[in-house]
């Protein structure tokens, strides 16, 4: 069960080897959270993962996960939540592709937006209906300012954000009122291995500070989170910025 | 039988889950209700007081017992009533203070019923003396797991696993209580300010045998020298002979007079109890208290139930909702005691509502809350930076001492202290095992603590 201040005992993260998510993770053990199951396609990563979070002392298990097979989302997470509840699940798989070449390559792009979005929505649907039924637990959604308006250098994986993110504010206000809370984080830049190769853009952030953002987004039960928080302002102004003007923008 | 699916959560208002509300009108409709109540299983409810998740039940039910409210007997003689368990403290001062009775024990509301001041093993502001709520519960009828009403006695494993047991044995439908005699209505209080905590606690010591009922408040944002500064308000029931001739309350001496404000609004933002407004008002607390008086008489309902006249006070503290902390400590742990205060002051905690107050012998049950010696409750809004921390190092020295926290109060212990706090654990999950073999009675606070 969640605590007073919305901590988990148990964290079910989909895409086991994010950044972001384990960072989280530990946030939250480091707190009241005992039991963390990483959910991923087998890997040394995945492993690795899980026995870095076994050292500070959570009971960590990891599951066969792909999010480009939707058939057996529901037999592999339902085998996860019939082992007990599941107070929070951490939707944090996605990738970011090559923008070039996958303009090239449509069949890559294809590849990011099944992952990003297909993928995400199967997941997150199965999810969904097993905290319903629970009667409790929050389903996290990592998205990305980059669904809030395309953009040139990367307009395919915002695109599979914009989804996400889309279907996610619908899901949550279909499950108002069930017990079951739906938050979307909007990061923006964050420094990390996905983002390795790339220029850095303003207001840059780490994946420590989104998990600091995500547990107090658990405590509040927020339905949006933006990291940084001043990134709500900014948004806000360029999406309503004329494309003309936006095209030009160094950003 | 009406049923809903409702968010329910305790006073504290944080971790609301959903649950199949059913609220039985029979006691045969409480036994359909908890031999059909599916995987997820139920737990009673009374009138919501707990402040974690004590009384709430995710994805399964949670059987409203408000409904089942009869005062079956009353024996005026003695003293004695036999009562069902969703009656409140407040409908029994209303039947019972006309005839001279008083209840035995009661916390700081009157809007708790009888089965979750079993279920709790409540404790008031007279434990020194007369212990806790099933001191004084002379028998019961349990519900148990397989929907069939047991007798339950004084002296019985189950009788000591139920009283604290926080409805986890069953659903209790009647309770036959011994009763407290009073003269009077109204209550002779006497009142005297503690410079520190050091002073506080010397007052405590040396004062308390003298009253019936005795309980301090604390400025917790006093700092320095005057770091827990205190108000001390101790009494008792006053004689007929401390009314004055002629009155109104000396013709009707027992008459049980309440008042109510208005409730707060329903969205109040979070932060109106911040350090400096609760500052202010605990400045204020503090000064208009008299340095002593004696004798004073106060109504009921001003000593025991200040907050009852505010409904929906919980209200106030916005809707991230706030945590109650209470401990106790063995005597001799008064060093433990003072670092707590020390350290709560130090996190500044904007908490209008610190009572601290000597225990006296502990009851048998398993996990009832009391020990002799010092108890310590705090509010705090929860959404104050760095609690959860905080709590969590202040738990660890609290069952180092070989002390406990309260679990009608808890919302956010962690599993791995509870076992040093309450000793027989291990008893009680025995003996749950073994009346509910199918694990039928179930709630958020037993899932998260493991009970």
């Amino acid at each position: 069960m969640k605590d007073a201040f919305g901590i988990p005992q148990s964290l079910l993260v989909l895409g086991g080897t994010s950044e972001i998510a384990l960072a989280t993770a530990r946030r939250l053990i480091a707190r009241s959270t005992r039991t963390v199951w990483l959910a991923g396609r087998p890997s040394p990563a995945l492993d690795q993962s899980a026995a870095d979070l076994r050292a500070l002392g959570a009971e960590v298990r990891t599951v066969t996960f792909d999010a480009l097979d939707p058939e057996s989302h529901e037999t592999v997470l339902g085998k996860v939540f019939a082992e007990g509840d599941i107070d929070m699940v951490l939707l944090a798989f996605g990738i970011l592709g090559d923008q070039a070449r996958d303009e090239r390559e449509p069949l890559n792009a294809v590849r990011v937006a099944q992952t990003n979005y297909t993928g995400a929505v199967s997941a997150a649907l199965v999810s969904a209906g097993a905290l319903q039924s629970q009667g409790h637990g929050s389903l996290v959604v990592l998205s990305s300012v980059a669904g809030e308006r395309a953009r040139r250098a990367n307009f395919i994986y915002g695109s599979s954000k914009a989804g996400l993110d889309t279907f996610t504010q619908g899901l949550g206000d279909a499950l108002h009122g069930t017990g079951v809370h739906v938050m979307v984080v909007r990061p923006g830049f964050v420094r990390s291995k996905m983002t390795a190769d790339l220029e850095e853009s303003p207001l840059a952030t780490t994946p420590e500070a989104v998990a600091t953002a995500i547990e107090l987004g658990l405590r509040r039960r927020s339905e949006t989170v933006w990291v940084p928080g001043t990134l709500r302002v900014v948004m806000s102004a360029l999406r309503h910025a004329p494309r003309g003007l936006f095209r030009r923008l160094p950003i | 039988m009406p049923a809903d699916t409702v968010s329910v959560s305790g006073w504290g208002r944080t971790a609301p889950t959903n649950a199949r509300l059913i609220r039985p009108r029979t006691y045969q409709e409480a036994a359909t209700a908890v031999r059909g109540c599916g995987a997820r299983g139920g737990i009673p409810r009374g009138l919501g007081r707990a402040y974690g998740d004590a009384a709430q039940n995710a994805g399964g039910m949670v059987l409203d017992m408000t409904g089942l409210d009869r005062v079956h007997a009353i024996d005026a003689d003695n003293g004695i009533v036999l009562c069902d368990a969703g009656v409140s403290l407040h409908r029994l001062m209303e039947v019972l203070l006309p005839l001279g009775w008083f209840v035995p024990v009661t916390p700081g509301t009157r809007y708790v019923t009888v089965g979750g001041a079993i279920g709790a093993d409540i404790h008031g502001k007279n434990h020194h003396v007369s212990g806790s709520f099933s001191r004084h519960v002379l028998s019961m009828e349990l519900l148990t797991a397989d929907g069939e009403v047991r007798a339950v006695g004084r002296d019985t494993p189950l009788f000591d696993a139920t009283t604290g047991g926080m409805g986890l044995t069953g659903v209790i439908l009647t309770a036959t209580i011994q009763l407290q005699p009073v003269t009077t209505s109204l209550m002779s209080v006497d009142t005297e300010r503690a410079r520190d905590l050091d002073d506080l606690l010397a007052r405590l010591t040396t004062g308390d045998d003298h009253y019936r009922y005795s309980v301090a408040w604390i400025d917790l944002l006093a700092r320095g020298p005057a770091m827990g500064r205190a108000v001390l308000t101790r009494g008792d029931h006053a004689p007929l002979e401390a009314l004055r001739e002629g009155t109104r309350a000396r013709r009707e001496p027992l008459a049980f007079r309440t008042a109510r404000l208005p409730a707060p609004p329903a969205v109040l933002p979070e932060g109106l109890l911040s350090r400096r407004t609760v500052g202010w008002f605990n400045e204020l607390w503090y000064r208009r208290a008299p340095h002593a008086r004696t004798g004073e008489l106060q109504s009921l309902a001003r000593f025991f139930h200040p907050l009852d006249g505010v409904p929906h006070w919980n209200r106030i503290y916005g809707r991230g909702g706030f945590v109650q902390y209470q401990f106790v400590v063995g005597h001799g742990r008064e060093e433990t005691l003072r670092d707590i205060v020390r350290r709560v002051c130090e996190h500044r905690c904007p908490s209008f509502l610190a009572v601290l107050k000597r225990f006296g012998d502990a009851d048998p049950g398993w996990l009832s809350f009391p020990v002799p010696g010092w108890t310590l409750a705090l509010d705090i809004p929860a959404g104050l930076p760095g609690l959860g921390a905080l709590l969590d190092t202040l738990d660890e020295d609290v069952a180092a001492a070989g002390g406990r926290v309260y679990l009608a109060k808890d919302s956010r212990l962690r599993p791995d202290v509870l076992a040093t706090m309450y000793p027989r654990l291990d008893e009680f999950r025995a003996l749950r095992a073994e009346i509910d073999p199918r694990g039928v009675f179930v709630s958020d606070l037993a899932r998260r603590l493991g009970l």
